[in-house]
Order: C-alpha cells, then sequence, then structure tokens
C-alpha cells in the first residue's frame, strides 16, 4: 500500500511538473511580451530593455522557469530598488494590469466559485443518481424513456444557451426570480439562495445527464450479475438484494467521475460565471482573456490543471478504498 | 457538459462501449439490415434530416444568401431603431420578409445570412477537427495496442498527461496566446491536440485483444507483415467501434468550437459562427430574446442531433454484433 501511495504521489508531482513546464512554454513562446505594456505609449527601445532586466525577462528559459517554479514554493520579487515588488509564497505571477498578484485575485474570488461548484456537485450528484435509479427500475416503461429524453436535451444544451433561456424566462418574463445580485448568505439567505440557484442548474445539468445514464447502465448491469441471482435464489428480500448487491458496485464508478468531474468543474465555471456576472475564477479568467492579462490566464490553468490532477489522484485513492475487487498493485 | 470529451471517456467505461466486448472482433453485420433497422427509427431520421438540412445550408450558404437578399457583413441601419439604441423595428427581433430572421440589435446584420455562414464555420471545424482527431487516433492507438512495449508506453504516458489536463481551459490559454490569423485552422488543430486520446484508448485496448485471435496468428504464420496484418486483419475488425466513436465526438466538437467562440477565442469577427453570435448577444437578451434563440436553437438542435445519432448508431452497432 505503502509503495503504491508513494508511486502515485511521485507520478502526480512529475505530471504536476510536466503541466508547469508546459504552460509556461506555451506563454513564453507565444504570448506578446509584457514589458510593451508596462511600458505604456512613448515607450523607447532603452526603456523596453530596462524592464526586461528589472523582470529577468532578458534571461535564457530555464532561468525563466526555474525563478517561477521558486517563486511557487518560497515567493519571489519583481523589479529592484524603489520599483520591487513582493511576491508571497504560492506565487503564481503578477498582474501587471491590475498591479496585484495573481494568487490574491484567485484567492479573492474563491468563495463564489467554491459556492457555485459545490451546490452544482450535490445538484447534479443527487439529481444524476436519483434519475439513473428511477431509469433502472422502470426500464423500457414510460419513465425510463422520458428522463432518457430529458438526459439527452441535457447533454446537448450548450449551457450558455440555458443560461441565457433561464434567465429570460424565469427573471424577465416570468419574474419568479430577482435579478442575480451580490448578497452575503447572512443578511438574505433568501436572496442568495435565488441568486445561485439559475448558476447551480446550468452548470449541473450536463453532468447530471451524463450520471443519470451511467446510473441506469450500472444498476441494470450489476441486476443480471450472478450473485445478484443467487441472492434472489436464497430468498432475500428485494430490499435487500437491491442495498446491499446492487448498489455499491454500481454506485462505485460514480465515485470515480464525480471527483473528476468536480476537479474540472473550472472549465465550466468559466461560461457559467460569465453569463451570470457572478465574480469567480472563471470570470477572472473569462476577463483575463478579453484583457489579454497573460499571467493571470496562465495562474487559473495552473489552478485548474492543479485540481484535475490532485483529484484524479484522490479518485484513485478512493477508488481502491471502496472497491475490495480492485487489488493494489493491479490497477495498471 | 458540451465542452469536454468526457462524456465520450464515460460512455465507453459504462462497458456498453464496444470497446471492452471481444464479440466486436466478430463480422460486420450485413450493412442493408442496419439501414433498414435505422430508417425504422423516426428519431433518427429526423435528426439526420436536420443534420443534412445543416449541412446543405452551409454548402449553399452564398446561393441562400443571394435568395434573402442581405448578406452576413452587410448593415442596415434602416432595419433598427436608433432611438432606442439600436433595437431592431418590428416585431420579434425584426422578423419579416425583408430579414427573415430579423436583423442584430445595433448594426442590423441579418441574422438569416449570418446563421447560414455560421453554419459553415461550425461544420467545417466539427468535421475537420473529427477527422484529424480520428486519424490521430486510430493510428496512435494501433501503434500502442499492436506493437506494445516502448512505444505503447509512450503513447499511453502521453495520452495520460492529456487526459489529465483540463482540456477547455487549456484551449483558452493557447488560443489566447496565439495570433488571431488563421483561427479556424488553429482551432481544429487544438481540439484534435486534447481530443484523439479519447479514441486511442480505446482502439488500443481493442487492437491489444484482436492481436491475440486466431486469423492474425494465421496471417502472422502465413508470412504476412505488420503493416498487413494491422491494415487488412485490424484495421477492419476496429470499423464499428471508429464509426461510433467518431459519430459521438463530433457533436462534443461543435459545441466546443461554440464555446470558444463564445468566450472570444475562437472565431475572430467578423466572420460569424453561431457560438459567437450568442455571445455578442448577452447584452441584449432581455430585450431581445430572438437574438440568441434562433443561434441558440440552431445550435441545440445540432448537437443534439449528432448526439442521438451517435447513441442510435452505437445502439445499433452492438445489437447488430450480438446478432451476428
Amino acid at each position: 500500500m505503502i509503495r503504491f501511495l508513494v508511486n502515485r504521489l511521485l507520478g502526480m508531482v512529475v505530471v504536476l511538473f510536466l503541466v508547469c513546464l508546459f504552460t509556461f512554454l506555451i506563454f513564453f513562446v507565444l504570448s506578446p511580451d509584457p514589458a510593451v505594456q508596462i511600458c505604456g505609449k512613448n515607450c523607447t527601445p532603452e526603456a523596453i530593455d530596462q524592464i526586461h532586466a528589472n523582470l529577468g525577462l532578458d534571461r535564457p528559459f530555464w532561468t525563466q522557469f526555474g525563478t517561477f517554479l521558486s517563486g511557487l514554493f518560497v515567493g519571489r520579487t519583481y523589479g529592484t530598488g524603489a520599483n520591487m515588488i513582493d511576491c508571497a509564497a504560492p506565487c503564481l505571477g503578477y498582474s501587471f494590469q491590475t498591479s496585484q498578484s495573481v494568487t490574491d485575485m484567485i484567492v479573492q474570488r474563491l468563495p463564489v466559485s467554491a459556492t457555485v461548484a459545490i451546490g452544482a456537485a450535490v445538484l447534479w450528484l443527487l439529481a444524476g443518481v436519483a434519475g439513473g435509479l428511477i431509469s433502472a427500475v422502470r426500464e423500457g416503461k414510460f419513465a425510463d424513456r422520458f428522463i432518457a429524453g430529458l438526459t439527452l436535451t441535457g447533454m446537448s444544451i450548450p449551457n450558455y444557451v440555458l443560461a441565457l433561456s433561464l434567465q429570460f424566462l424565469l427573471v424577465v418574463t416570468l419574474q419568479w426570480l430577482p435579478f442575480p445580485h451580490a448578497v452575503s448568505f447572512m443578511e438574505e439567505p433568501g436572496q442568495w439562495f435565488a441568486n445561485f440557484l439559475m448558476p447551480w442548474i446550468v452548470l449541473a445539468i450536463g453532468a447530471a445527464a451524463v450520471y443519470t445514464r451511467l446510473t441506469r447502465a450500472n444498476v441494470i448491469e450489476t441486476l443480471q450479475e450472478n450473485y445478484v441471482r443467487t441472492a434472489r435464489a436464497k430468498g432475500l428480500s428485494p430490499g435487500l438484494i437491491w442495498r446491499r448487491h446492487a448498489l455499491r458496485p454500481a454506485l462505485t464508478p460514480i465515485v470515480t467521475i464525480f471527483g473528476m468531474d468536480f476537479a474540472g468543474l473550472l472549465g465550466g465555471a468559466l461560461i457559467t460565471e460569465t453569463v451570470f456576472g457572478l465574480n469567480g475564477i472563471g470570470k477572472l479568467a473569462a476577463d483575463s482573456i478579453t484583457k489579454n492579462d497573460q499571467p493571470v490566464i496562465m495562474g487559473v490553468t495552473l489552478l485548474a490543471a492543479f485540481l484535475v490532477v490532485v483529484g484524479n489522484m484522490v479518485v484513485d485513492l478512493l477508488y481502491t478504498a471502496i472497491d475490495p475487487r480492485v487489488r493494489v498493485g493491479s490497477t495498471a | 457538459m458540451t465542452f469536454t470529451p468526457t462524456e465520450l471517456e464515460v460512455e465507453g467505461v459504462t462497458g456498453g462501449g464496444p470497446g471492452s466486448d471481444p464479440a466486436s472482433a466478430s463480422p460486420p453485420p450485413s450493412g442493408r439490415r442496419l439501414v433498414r433497422a435505422f430508417l425504422r427509427d423516426r428519431v433518427a431520421v429526423a435528426c439526420s434530416v436536420y443534420v443534412l438540412i445543416v449541412i446543405l445550408m452551409a454548402f449553399t450558404a452564398p446561393l441562400l444568401v443571394k435568395l434573402s437578399g442581405w448578406g452576413p457583413l452587410e448593415f442596415d441601419q434602416s432595419a433598427v431603431d436608433p432611438n432606442l439604441g439600436g433595437i431592431p423595428l418590428g416585431p420579434a427581433g425584426g422578423m419579416g420578409a425583408e430579414h427573415w430572421f430579423g436583423v442584430e440589435p445595433g448594426n442590423g446584420r441579418d441574422i438569416f445570412a449570418r446563421i447560414v455562414y455560421g453554419a459553415r464555420v461550425s461544420m467545417t471545424i466539427a468535421l475537420s477537427a473529427t477527422l484529424l482527431t480520428s486519424v490521430l487516433g486510430v493510428v496512435f492507438g494501433l501503434l500502442a495496442g499492436y506493437f506494445g512495449g516502448r512505444v505503447d508506453m509512450v503513447v499511453s504516458r502521453v495520452m495520460e498527461f492529456l487526459m489529465a489536463f483540463p482540456a477547455l481551459i487549456f484551449m483558452i490559454a493557447v488560443l489566447s496566446a496565439l495570433p488571431a490569423e488563421n483561427r479556424q485552422l488553429l482551432l481544429v488543430v487544438v481540439i484534435s491536440f486534447f481530443g484523439w486520446p479519447y479514441l486511442a484508448r480505446i482502439v488500443r485496448g481493442q487492437t491489444m485483444s484482436l492481436k491475440e485471435r486466431e486469423f492474425v496468428e494465421a496471417a502472422k504464420a502465413s508470412g504476412a507483415t505488420s503493416a498487413q496484418i494491422i491494415f487488412k486483419e485490424i484495421l477492419p475488425n476496429l470499423a464499428s467501434t471508429i464509426i461510433v466513436m467518431t459519430t459521438l465526438a463530433v457533436p462534443g466538437y461543435v459545441g466546443t468550437e461554440a464555446g470558444l467562440s463564445f468566450l472570444g477565442v475562437g472565431v475572430v469577427p467578423p466572420t460569424p459562427s453561431w457560438g459567437q453570435m450568442i455571445a455578442s448577444s448577452v447584452p441584449w437578451y432581455a430585450v431581445d430574446p430572438a437574438y440568441f434563440l434562433i443561434p441558440g436553437a440552431f445550435l441545440f438542435l445540432l448537437v443534439l442531433s449528432f448526439t442521438v445519432l451517435g447513441d442510435r448508431i452505437r445502439k445499433l452497432a452492438e445489437s447488430g454484433e450480438v446478432a451476428a
């Protein structure tokens, strides 16, 4: 077990390192010179050289990458002398457009993104498993086909189209929901809930559809297993068979993809947060794209990659804990 | 989520996918029977008809635009009301004989023309990306599965690495850093770059089980070269898997293109794309809902049609294989 853990951890570190390298390389090669942005108009070549020297942009690639990596662990400083900017420990970079460190910008927006993500995850997990179970129990009946139609729709509707449609229908036309605006949970819990309801639905719908199909397929498959037949044959009550023999193996794969999907939520949040004007990490990234604020885009990319890699790892560990059929070492 | 190829992964993992089925090595079912079964399925036929309409629209865009009288880049200031901030005149976003689907608020561009030309962009990108992904996925999957050993290790590591990436965010990052020229080509390359492992993984698995079978052994014994075995013995047996996986990939790529364009890193204006049209409709959604509903409906129906088609083809392929 310990050897397995160490192997997985080492693998994760390697992937994270490669992700950093890859991301850094792309921005190193492709992005426009940040010095030109900092320097502004009326810029002389000397001034640009000066900025290059100050920020270490004239150094070779590996030196710059080394500085960036060490900035992640021990922090770093930008510039020298009076203009020196300090960037504390997990330093993901510095946005010269907003004069803020990228880490700070991300941390400020974390609560909103976390609220959106957790709410959506709860929603899609409940809806997906419930929908899948209903479909499996009523296999081939009306409810099953109705849910199948819903899941196809849910999988196909682009989340920004759904977001705009919901907003138009519920807020503008029917006026069931108030127009979203920022309130704290403590002051107005009702308004807070109404605010996040649409983003939750929009972010959850695609995943809910996929989980419904997955749960349905798994449950139906499990019910055909030999050990379920044996349990039936020895006269166990249907309820007990469901609880003890069908649900556990059927729901194990859900755990696997749930971890990965949750970790990958930042991608979906990009669009949802933008459409609903929620000031989270996704919107930060989307805004930075329009402003061409490269350090922020890179920081968010790294964060997203980090979440996915760590998510994968946690899932792997959970999987070995939940599913006794997966033996350590044989997890190829 | 229409963005990521994870949905394919899920379908592959469910065990329903032909990937896990050793029976798929049996001879492919007769084409005519499958076609007949397909034609009996009214939903599938409706979806095919819609996809065909969109493809036809894309091909005949210049003709259609001549018929309707307005090009995709022509401004019509007489169709919008400057006193109301450029809201289209007339009901439902200015729909009527002059502009069939109404006009864009603000500048009065004809929405029908932009939808028709947008279909061109969406279909070109999605289909090219599918083609490139399939080629890459099949080639690398075959290489890794057939030769095994070191080749397999390298390919598998690269696949794992690419699949561990948050593809959407990374695509956005790459595209935002790249220059704006040749955006359509870049989109295809970037989408395919992150898309091929999902097909390659399944092709690899099937190849690994196929190469142990008797007919491959027989071919080997009769002196066939590796290339002959791969192309004549193994590839034909992978056909149904590849068809199913590619059909399931198309809706994902349509959605990805639209999403990237929606976020402003896809197709560059003034070239129309459905995702980009929806993005520019966001500030107007409350006063001119037709502006987002029309491209939204076209996009949704296209993704839905491809998803349903992929689903049906998968089921047909499975049932056909079991029966045959």
